[in-house]
């Protein structure tokens, strides 16, 4: 099964080639990329201004590939925001909802958040007044339910993970949202590490709001999704402000389109999402199961390997229970960028630093950050015997 | 190679301790946020204005430790204008493969070869230039 899916992968055709850094950026299928080409050749056009054919295709195209989102997700079109990736998703959703927040107001941010799902709140926290809670989480990495007792009913948004860049722990996303909504706030939930994984299902988890990228789930770079509850969109202003999103402007104002256009100000990344919904076709044809149950595999094979390995530690859950092909490492008297050089010596490439996740590193104790191999569907045991080799020889080089 | 930058002569030189100093005349941090390195330097002048000591906290990769002890000993007696030419005569010795400025930075040559590893090497010498105003 796994040679037939890395059959797709034209750069996986490379001897020695060993890619383990999926959680940063997966690789595309072959199928993706002649898609993204054969749109731009054949119907490049702004899309919802013009008239003419290529117009018209380019039209079609972007609406298929909202679709296809929309089926991705078990959610309507409407509901379905395409943006230039997920940062610009998590940055919309709180420009939305800065309006609702000031003085007295709290927001709860987990401390399992990489960078794009807490700075928005941060820098919204600074410029509306209102305070910041984070969320505690397990020594090993995971969120801890504990902590979600500092939101109450001054509490308006959650802001959580569906899973950890980090640790891959897998959130209860089902568990923050009762206690979220309980307390009167909206849930945004930071879903790009979850969307590589299979299909999600944000309405039945409970988010207000899900957000993911491209580039991660298969796709292109330049793209992203928010989803938002059709309720909750059709309340909330635009984040930002241009073409595509308006209806009638006046010398003095302008109404707002309606959802989801009044939030895709400018010009969409049409091939993009042309790409991106080609890429979710792609995943809709495995057999997610046999993917999971395979992955679960390499992932045991990696936390037993590298903890047999002298001084390293592991930075996340050490069962397999809710979480992600996702395994963060340190080794003691090793530089994590000192091991990632080493490794991409011997084709195997992996992730060194903090992961743009400083909160996490900090309440670990990991100043000088972590190893993370992070694996995806077309991952096979070659590359994690790789990685178990290359962390060995790594350490014999630098002590 | 990879394993080419880790020479005994570099592990060696970033096994070197490092202490701030007490009641320093000028002190500066950097840090790489790619990747985590984060350079404290501390600095002692002498009456004319010249580096008396350095001392610092390096929280940083083996070859930035390594710089960083390499720098310690070559820091007594510049001045800032020194400090700011030979980050750049490390710059052009890394990127344009200029002569090592002094022998001991023969070591790094190595690392020429490696773009995204020119910052750990580069940072301490930053760090002197920005400590003495520069």
């Amino acid at each position: 099964m796994t040679s037939a899916i890395r059959e797709a992968f034209p750069v996986l055709g490379r001897a020695g080639f060993h890619y383990l850094d999926s959680a940063a950026m997966a690789q595309t299928p072959g199928r993706v990329v002649e898609v993204v080409a054969a749109h731009d050749l054949a119907a490049r056009a702004n899309v919802h201004r013009g008239l003419h054919e290529m117009a018209r295709l380019a039209d079609d195209a972007y609406d298929a590939a909202r679709e296809a989102v929309a089926g991705f997700l078990g959610a309507g079109a409407d509901e379905v925001v395409f943006t230039g990736g997920c940062t610009l998703a998590l940055n919309i959703a709180a420009r939305a909802l800065a309006g609702r927040l000031g003085p007295g107001d709290t927001v709860a941010v987990s401390r399992l958040e990489h960078h794009s799902s807490c700075l928005p709140w941060l820098a919204l926290a600074a410029e509306r007044g209102f305070e910041l809670r984070w969320l505690a989480v397990t020594a090993d990495g995971r969120l801890d339910p504990a902590g979600l007792s500092v939101i109450d009913r001054r509490c308006k948004v959650v802001a959580v993970t569906h899973a950890s860049n980090v640790t891959g722990a897998v959130t209860d996303i089902p568990l923050v949202a009762g206690v979220a909504h309980a307390a009167g706030a909206v849930l945004v939930v930071d879903g790009a590490q979850m969307a590589p994984h299979g299909k999600v299902d944000p309405r039945a988890l409970g988010a207000d709001f899900y957000a993911f990228s491209g580039h991660k789930t298969y796709g292109p770079t330049g793209v992203g999704v928010l989803w938002g509850r059709r309720e909750v969109l059709a309340e909330l202003p635009p984040a930002l402000f241009g073409g595509g999103m308006v209806g009638e402007v006046s010398d003095t104002g302008f109404t707002w389109a309606e959802p989801p256009r009044r939030f895709e100000a400018g010009t969409p990344p049409v091939a993009q999402a042309v790409g991106l919904a080609a890429a979710l076709d792609w995943m809709a044809g495995l057999d997610w199961p046999a993917v999971r149950a395979r992955l679960a595999l390499l992932t045991r094979r990696m936390l037993d390997g590298l903890t047999a390995l002298p001084g390293v530690g592991i930075v996340g859950p050490g069962e397999m229970e809710a979480r992600l092909p996702v395994v963060s490492f340190t080794v003691a008297g090793c530089h994590p960028h000192d091991l990632s050089h080493l490794l991409a010596g011997r084709g195997v490439a992996v992730r060194g630093g903090h992961h743009c996740a400083q909160p996490l590193m900090r309440v670990l104790g990991l100043d000088e950050g972590c190893v993370r191999a992070s694996l995806a569907a077309y991952s096979d045991a070659a590359d994690v015997e790789a990685l178990l080799d290359g962390v060995a020889a790594a350490i014999a080089v630098l002590r | 190679m990879s394993a080419d930058l880790y020479g005994q002569a570099i592990k060696d030189l970033a096994a070197a301790e490092t202490a701030r100093l007490d009641s320093p005349d000028a002190s500066a941090t950097l840090d790489n946020p790619l990747c985590g390195d984060k350079v404290t330097l501390d600095v002692r002048l002498a009456d004319d204005g010249r580096v008396a000591e350095t001392g610092g906290a390096v929280k940083g990769c083996l070859l930035c430790k390594a710089a960083a002890a390499v720098l310690a000993e070559r820091a007594p007696g510049l001045g800032a204008d020194d400090a700011a030419a030979l980050a750049a005569d490390v710059a052009a010795m890394l990127k344009q493969g200029a002569e090592p400025p002094f022998p001991a930075l023969a070591a790094f040559v190595p690392v020429r070869g490696h773009k995204s590893r020119h910052g750990c090497v580069l940072l301490p010498f930053k760090v002197l230039a920005k400590a003495l105003g520069r």
